[in-house]
């Protein structure tokens, strides 16, 4: 209840920052629509070459980008660690965090909160739709539940890959340049993973496993039967993958001994 | 004077080769960068013999190839130049007696080459003993390469700056950095050559500056420009890179009309 009302206070304050810098509000939304339009022109000018990739067709693909737009955009709303250790490690930010009575990484995540995000899950769930009803998919009755299950997991397992990336940055001096590389590979797991090689697979399903904000769980959806047993897997790896990074986390911060001024 | 700049290109250098344990998780990402888009390749020729012109071995050089480019001419030199704007240091930096932008270049250089001997050739060489890449033989095709390469590096630091430098008009330019982050990769055909966009987007992007950082000096290398077309590719980098001077010069001189600290 305390951490909910510590939300509502921060978005009020969100909102009052950002009504400072109106237009650049408008330009972020965009600028956010824009860069998954491009993902978006990629699929589409490959499958002006070909009819099927991997043994998945347009519509398909499409529709697994429109799921992973939906997490994505959660996570990225709630969970934006871009430049945490220029912020709070190099400036020292840090310390005024650890010396407040709520949770350290709840309140980082609170300060970075960043709503324009959003707009990216809706655009996803307009994707879903409009291909889904090109394939001709079912609505279950376990469609909805199953949705939100699968995308609250797909953002666990985000929190969980870049909260340990990031808590790297208590253990080394260097602001870690890891994260934005990051940003590229996740954008992988939304391909058919059988067209890699066995260790890229590995690598996507266990390691950074990107492939559980994609292609796994969209593939429920999608009655493609091969994955089921991956996308049941998925509120499994996400709960491990969060613990690991909250973990890695406080680890982290029982290190912090406090830099700058 | 000109010392002074090349100092700037030394100190950045230094100040990577501190941090470099960075950069071995980065030839890491960028193998498996080249492993993922090579798969995907593959996966999207099947049995066919050639799309858009490329053959399936000259596809591969070409996605290793402008892989190891961007591991050279990638730099953040926008969000350097946008922070330095956001917390007000800019304004000791434009009273100091030195060029802002050009040192911002230096920089961008020395980090450059920095990449270019922890990153890029490593990476290189994984790329080589992983993936069937097919290499130039001649010397000249990697002398007129790298000459390319230099100006693939000047001309994506130059749409780095206008991005940084855009922050003095829009307050909070994290968005357009982003943007043009993608649109980048995009349209200069690292993830796409640009062969195998629909018409007509491919010729709206080759009155574009984009191609000139991926695409044009990984068409070359790959050889599919030979000859008299080298010559081509090299005048388009360097009237692209002249042409953006102009804008440069011009936000560097609104700039300060403009100049108004946000805090600091």
């Amino acid at each position: 209840m305390y951490y909910l009302g510590l939300l509502i206070e921060y978005l009020k304050n969100y909102m009052k920052t950002r009504l400072t810098y109106r237009a650049d509000f408008w330009v972020e939304v965009i600028s956010d629509l824009l860069f998954q339009a491009t993902n978006f022109i990629f699929i589409l000018v490959i499958f002006m070459h070909t009819d099927s990739l991997g043994g998945w067709n347009q519509n398909e693909v499409v529709f697994v980008y429109g799921f992973f737009m939906v997490p994505f955009g959660v996570f990225s709303c709630f969970v934006n660690m871009w430049g945490f250790s220029e912020r709070y490690i190099v400036k020292g930010e840090m310390d005024r965090i650890l010396t407040r009575p709520a949770h350290n990484l709840f309140q980082i995540f609170l300060e970075n909160v960043d709503p324009p995000s959003l707009f990216g899950s809706f655009i996803g769930l307009i994707v879903m739709a409009i291909s889904g009803s090109n394939l001709g998919l079912p609505f279950e009755w376990w469609t909805l539940p199953m949705l939100i299950l699968l995308t609250l997991s797909a953002v666990a397992i985000y929190t969980g890959i870049y909260t340990t990336l990031t808590s790297l940055s208590f253990y080394s001096d260097a602001p870690t340049g890891i994260l934005p590389l990051m940003y590229n590979i996740q954008t992988y797991g939304r391909y058919p993973v059988t067209i890699y090689n066995r260790a890229i697979q590995v690598l996507l399903t266990w390691i950074i496993p990107f492939a559980f904000v994609g292609i796994y769980p969209a593939a429920l959806f999608l009655h493609r039967d091969e994955m089921r047993t991956m996308a049941l897997l998925t509120p499994l790896v996400g709960a491990v993958f969060l613990s690991i990074g909250l973990m890695a986390w406080s680890f982290g911060v029982k290190r912090y001994k406090g830099a700058g001024s | 004077m000109l010392g002074a700049y090349f100092d700037f290109i030394r100190i950045r250098f230094l100040t990577m080769l501190a941090y470099r344990v960075n950069y071995y998780s980065g030839i890491l990402i960028y193998t498996l960068n080249i492993g993922v888009n090579y798969f995907t390749w593959r996966a999207i020729y099947g049995d066919g013999e050639s799309l858009g012109g490329f053959t399936g071995a000259q596809m591969t050089t070409y996605v290793a190839v402008s892989w190891m480019a961007r591991a050279f001419y990638f730099n953040n030199l926008d969000r350097e130049i946008s922070t330095d704007i956001r917390d007000g240091s800019i304004a000791i930096q434009f009273i100091r007696p030195y060029n802002y932008v050009l040192v911002k270049m230096m920089q961008g250089l020395g980090e450059g080459l920095f990449r270019f001997m922890m990153l890029m050739i490593p990476g290189m060489v994984i790329a080589i003993l992983l993936f069937p890449v097919q290499l130039p033989t001649e010397p000249s095709a990697w002398a007129g390469f790298l000459v390319m390469l230099f100006f693939s590096f000047l001309i994506s630091s130059q749409i780095n700056i206008i991005t940084g430098l855009s922050a003095f008009f829009v307050e909070n330019n994290e968005g357009m950095m982003r943007m043009k982050r993608v649109v980048v990769d995009l349209f200069s055909g690292l993830i796409v050559p640009i062969t195998l966009f629909p018409d007509w987007l491919s010729s709206v992007l080759k009155v574009l500056p984009f191609q000139a950082i991926t695409y044009l000096p990984g068409s070359v290398f790959t050889g599919r420009v030979q000859g008299v077309g080298i010559w081509n590719v090299l005048g388009i980098q360097v009237i692209w890179f002249l042409i953006l001077l102009i804008p440069i010069v011009w936000l560097n001189h609104a700039a300060r009309q403009r100049l108004f600290v946000q805090g600091g």
